[in-house]
């Protein structure tokens, strides 16, 4: 009895919009491969970020004023006076600086297993584009609390557009709505908070999932587990059903379907991520001055500057690299390319063989050195600047850019090792 | 596309004239959006250059405005005073206005349009307090210099063209506002010549 009723109201809402094709289609039947490692776990973890983010930020709004004469206050009064108010806060606080750590882990994975190659450029476009985004949305949610490293913080990176020839100090003038940052700043970084970039985010992230499914995962081998309809034994193929989009033409070797031994494995990575999480949420939720920069706790000054001005953990390498060059424009441009030739990676990367695994030493000290410089960009980016610092930073943005040179000219013809034909797992 | 018979001429003109007005109207219809941005009439209001009349400033004395929520001094500055800024050079950071901090019209010696009239922006560039004029007494601070600005937070020093002396916590010199002058003895601060 029941039983029917459950099967009658999935067939009244499947005869409607395909319910149960797309369950299928992108979890029950999706072919994923064997082999995924811990570097797996990241994306998964990132759309539970997303989730973390998006429900404690609509909370947050219920108790934030945003003003110029309130945003502090009201931050105050959701700490001590809002029921769970400071859970909501070091959640979403802990959240932002979060995503970042599995978003860089998303990309090293990315960036290793050479998951840009084609055919999975369009991948790692729209990958991008969540992380520009996530950037914008990061900066602008930093404005909100109005303490001393909001404001001085926007200031320095609102006055980078000022360097632009010609119409800098009227974009700048447009971008803060006023001569100074006021009120009118506050209230459309919220409104861009809030709505608009969080908006963008979901349906970007939409269209990397829709893309990823369309071409399928790439694993650590960086072999294709779609292979030519009729090549593969029975034994490679294995025992499970996959959607008809998927294997009525190719035929799938060594995959399981998403849904359950993926959604269960994810699960792990999910407890794994949240004993870290809730770790520096109860224990450590200023992260040590670096999710939470102690100027902070002062209301917003526009006539007195904090001793030093540094940029929240996730933007001081780029800023780094800003510091670094010591022409203001000739700096931002620097500054801009670091995260756009990011977006070139695809087409940088000349070799045919994607997985770090198979490919030449070069290929492994050049990465290792692009992260060694990265790390270190990031370090001095947090620091005050000092000549000797300088001088290194200027050697680590040598190494950063150096990375996407050395890959383009070396990658063309590159020694590497043989691919083999399965996927190995143990 | 069906196969129904088709004037491929007409359809691809009404696909261009609508696209073409269709991209007009969403031009116009950006407008208001992207003009909603620029500062209000309130915020111009209160970033509106304000007037100050200079010829009753006696010589050796100070006068604030406030221009932006900032305060702006306006010196007069004595023969003597305007004598003495060549000589100080050795002893300051930026003597010769290298640094951004005053409008092309400004990076000359004097820092200032007229002589003897010097307006700068009356905040220390260290951390924003407001230095303290001494007319007489700056010797103190600096030897064998009569007057001077010191900030009493952290003790920099300003010379009377607001240039900051060395071994200071302030980095620059002191922020010259764009201004200029409407007659002889009017000056508005907050506008170059000739911005509207």
């Amino acid at each position: 009895m029941l039983k029917k009723l459950v099967t009658g109201t999935i067939d009244w809402v499947d005869a409607r919009i395909p319910m149960t094709e797309t369950w299928n289609k992108h979890l029950a039947q999706y072919p994923t491969p064997v082999n995924f490692n811990f570097w797996y776990f990241f994306g998964s973890l990132a759309m539970l970020v997303l989730v973390n983010q998006l429900l404690t930020g609509i909370w947050l709004t219920m108790h934030y004023n945003p003003s110029a004469e309130g945003a502090f206050a009201s931050v105050e009064y959701i700490m001590r006076d809002v029921p769970y108010g400071w859970l909501l806060r070091y959640m979403h606080s802990t959240g932002a600086s979060a995503f970042f750590v599995v978003i860089y882990l998303h990309m090293f994975r990315g960036l290793i297993y050479g998951s840009y190659q084609k055919p999975r450029e369009l991948i790692w476009i729209f990958g991008m584009l969540i992380f520009l985004v996530l950037m914008a949305e990061a900066f602008m949610g930093y404005l909100l609390p109005w303490g001393q490293m909001s404001f001085w913080g926007a200031q320095v990176i609102i006055s980078l557009f000022g360097a632009i020839p010609i119409i800098g100090d009227d974009l700048t003038l447009w971008i803060r709505g006023d001569y100074v940052i006021s009120g009118a700043t506050l209230n459309r970084f919220f409104a861009l908070h809030v709505v608009a970039l969080p908006l963008a985010l979901v349906a970007l992230v939409f269209l990397h999932i829709v893309a990823l499914h369309e071409v399928g995962s790439n694993n650590p081998d960086g072999i294709e587990i779609k292979q030519k309809k009729g090549s593969a034994s029975e034994e490679a193929k294995g025992k499970f059903t996959f959607h008809k989009h998927y294997s009525g033409k190719k035929d799938i070797i060594d995959a399981v379907p998403f849904h359950p031994y993926f959604t269960v494995k994810d699960i792990m990575g999910v407890a794994g991520f949240l004993i870290f999480f809730c770790a520096v949420i109860f224990f450590l939720p200023e992260g040590g001055g670096y999710f939470l920069e102690p100027p902070n706790f002062e209301p917003a000054n526009g006539l007195k500057t904090p001793d030093h001005i540094a940029p929240v953990w996730y933007y001081t390498p780029y800023y780094a690299i800003l510091r670094a060059i010591p022409d203001k424009l000739i700096g931002v441009v620097f500054f801009g390319g670091s995260i756009a030739i990011l977006f070139l990676l695809p087409w940088l990367d000349r070799c045919k063989v994607k997985s770090i695994r198979y490919r030449s030493w070069i290929h492994k000290a050049n990465i290792t050195q692009f992260i060694i410089c990265f790390i270190v960009l990031g370090v001095l980016g947090a620091l005050a600047a000092t000549p000797v610092r300088t001088i290194i930073a200027q050697i680590a943005s040598v190494g950063y850019f150096g990375f996407f040179i050395a890959l383009w000219i070396y990658s063309k013809n590159e020694k590497t090792k043989p691919l083999p034909t399965r996927l190995t797992f143990k | 596309m069906s196969n129904a018979p088709v004037n491929s001429g007409r359809r691809k003109f009404l696909t261009l004239t609508t696209s073409v007005v269709g991209g007009v109207g969403a031009a116009a219809v950006a407008v208001p959006f992207v003009k909603s941005w620029s500062p209000s009439e309130k915020a111009k209001a209160a970033g509106a250059p304000v007037a100050v009349d200079v010829s009753k400033i006696q010589p050796g004395q100070l006068i604030r405005v406030e221009w932006r929520g900032k305060p702006v001094w306006i010196v007069s500055r004595t023969q003597k005073i305007i004598d003495e800024l060549a000589s100080l050079a050795g002893q300051l950071r930026d003597p010769d206005s290298q640094e951004p901090q005053q409008p092309e019209y400004a990076a000359n010696i004097n820092r200032s349009l007229k002589e003897e009239i010097f307006v700068a922006v009356g905040l220390c560039t260290h951390l924003g307090c407001s230095p303290t004029y001494l007319p007489d007494s700056f010797a103190e601070q600096v030897e064998g210099v009569e007057s001077g600005f010191f900030c009493p937070c952290h003790g920099s020093k300003f010379d009377m063209a607001g240039r900051v002396f060395q071994n200071v916590p302030a980095p620059l010199n002191l922020v010259v506002p764009p201004h200029h002058y409407v007659s002889d003895t009017q000056i508005l601060i907050g506008l170059d010549k000739g911005d509207a």
